[in-house]
């Protein structure tokens, strides 16, 4: 057993776990964040991203205490109070989910996306930086479509800060 | 996952001492291989020691001609850095179709090598470079450093500490990537150093792991352009066969991926 000591959405936490304890048990078991999902299990659907210090990485393919010290930010840590972050109200106003399972992964993927590309995004970007992200409900469509949406918010927001 | 002892190593020293205590010990870097084989329970280290924090092993130089790149460097700093971009554009785009951006992450060009995947590509981008492998105990050619699937030249408890590549007159990379793990189904790495040497490695290619194409190596010394390898040909014996493409697939695949990346090189 260790003591992993890290930020999660902004608070400070000590959490003793099993050395072979994956970041994404330490979140969803021992922090009860289960809006973080294990999809495959097997590093290759992106169900289970969430982001270390800013990045984002596969919380089912690092142990807990590769964390220790770091920041990590999951889907319940976007939103500010009951206003949705951009990449949320995109992808509930493009339709861009169905069954949801891949969709916290997706909307952490895509903001890490975002802050990459900035305001350089079209939608082949955005198809070859998402196929880390498997969907197996909407082809994906909608999903692009959101993340374009939320791209053009995200700009017009920072701009506005 | 079985029960493991994790440790997480400040300098290469102690990372060595570390491994030194342990029953079984293995080292981590980025994780994206490991820690999926632990998770299947194919791998069982009685101690993980990890390799990620360790300041000595990041960043990349760029000196004259020669580009070293530290052991922990992750794939998206090697993608992004300016020097790799001027000195190895090759090795910045090979970083760029590595996997998926989590991945890039988190991976790191150490880890890589250390556990050679047959399908995997740095170990092309090594061979056909002519690089250096350095450990915390000696230098070693890619050459030697690759001795077949999974399998290098590395001892017990031996840490890669960086990769030392000779800036290329040219180099490309092109793969073949196979749709769902990204990994190459075969990708040829080709290079012409600055004294005119023509090195071309292929990986995903053969049972063997990475290596070297003499016929196409010997095309382009002749003539360096994608048409000099119209009419190599080469065999299928030795090359991997599976449900994603027989050995015949792979031998044509290797032709065209190596047209392709000389189209590409620069």
């Amino acid at each position: 057993m260790s003591t992993v000591k890290l930020t999660v959405n902004g608070k400070a936490v000590a959490v003793d776990v099993e050395d072979r304890t994956l970041l994404v048990q330490l979140l969803r078991d021992h922090l009860n964040l289960t809006g973080t999902h294990v999809g495959c299990d097997t590093s290759q659907c992106g169900a289970c991203v969430v982001h270390m210090d800013g990045r984002a990485v596969k919380s089912c393919t690092m142990l807990a205490g590769q964390a220790d010290g770091a920041s990590i930010t999951t889907i319940e840590g976007i939103a500010k109070g009951d206003e949705l972050h951009p990449m949320q109200a995109a992808f509930r106003d493009n339709h861009g989910l169905q069954c949801g399972y891949c969709t916290p992964g997706m909307i952490m993927s895509a903001i890490d996306i975002v802050h990459r590309h900035g305001g350089q995004l079209d939608e082949a970007t955005v198809r070859t930086e998402l196929e880390g992200n498997i969907c197996r409900c909407t082809g994906y469509h909608n999903i692009v479509k959101a993340v374009l949406d939320a791209a053009g918010r995200m700009k017009v927001s920072q701009a506005a800060e | 996952m079985y029960q493991t002892t994790y440790h997480r190593a400040s300098s290469v020293d102690e990372a060595a001492s570390l491994f030194a205590k342990g029953s079984e010990s293995k080292f981590l870097a980025g994780g994206q291989t490991l820690l999926p084989v632990m998770k299947q329970r194919l791998a069982s280290p009685s101690d993980v020691i990890d390799l990620g924090k360790i300041k000595e092993l990041q960043g990349v130089e760029l000196s004259g001609d020669t580009l070293i790149i530290k052991a922990a460097t992750i794939y998206y700093d090697i993608m992004t850095n300016a020097d790799v971009k001027k000195a190895i554009p090759a090795i910045s785009y090979l970083t760029s179709v590595l996997g998926d951006p989590a991945v890039r992450y988190r991976g790191t060009i150490g880890g890589s090598i250390a556990n050679n995947d047959p399908a995997a590509d740095f170990p092309a981008a090594l061979l056909a470079l002519g690089a250096t492998v350095k450990t915390n105990k000696r230098s070693i050619s890619a050459e030697d450093f690759f001795q077949g699937l999974f399998t290098t030249a590395l001892e017990d408890g031996e840490i890669i500490t960086a990769v030392s590549f000779p800036v290329p007159a040219k180099a490309g990379y092109e793969k073949m990537r196979h749709p769902a793990s990204r990994f190459a189904l075969t990708g040829v790495f080709v290079a012409q150093s600055k004294s005119g040497e023509v090195r071309v490695a292929a990986t995903g290619a053969s049972q063997s792991g990475v290596m070297r194409v003499p016929a196409i190596e010997a095309a382009l010394k002749a003539n360096w352009s994608p048409a000099a390898i119209d009419g190599v040909t080469i065999s299928a014996n030795g090359l991997l066969a599976d449900i994603h493409g027989t050995a015949e697939y792979r031998a044509n695949l290797i032709k065209v991926m190596a047209q392709r990346a000389v189209a590409a090189a620069r």
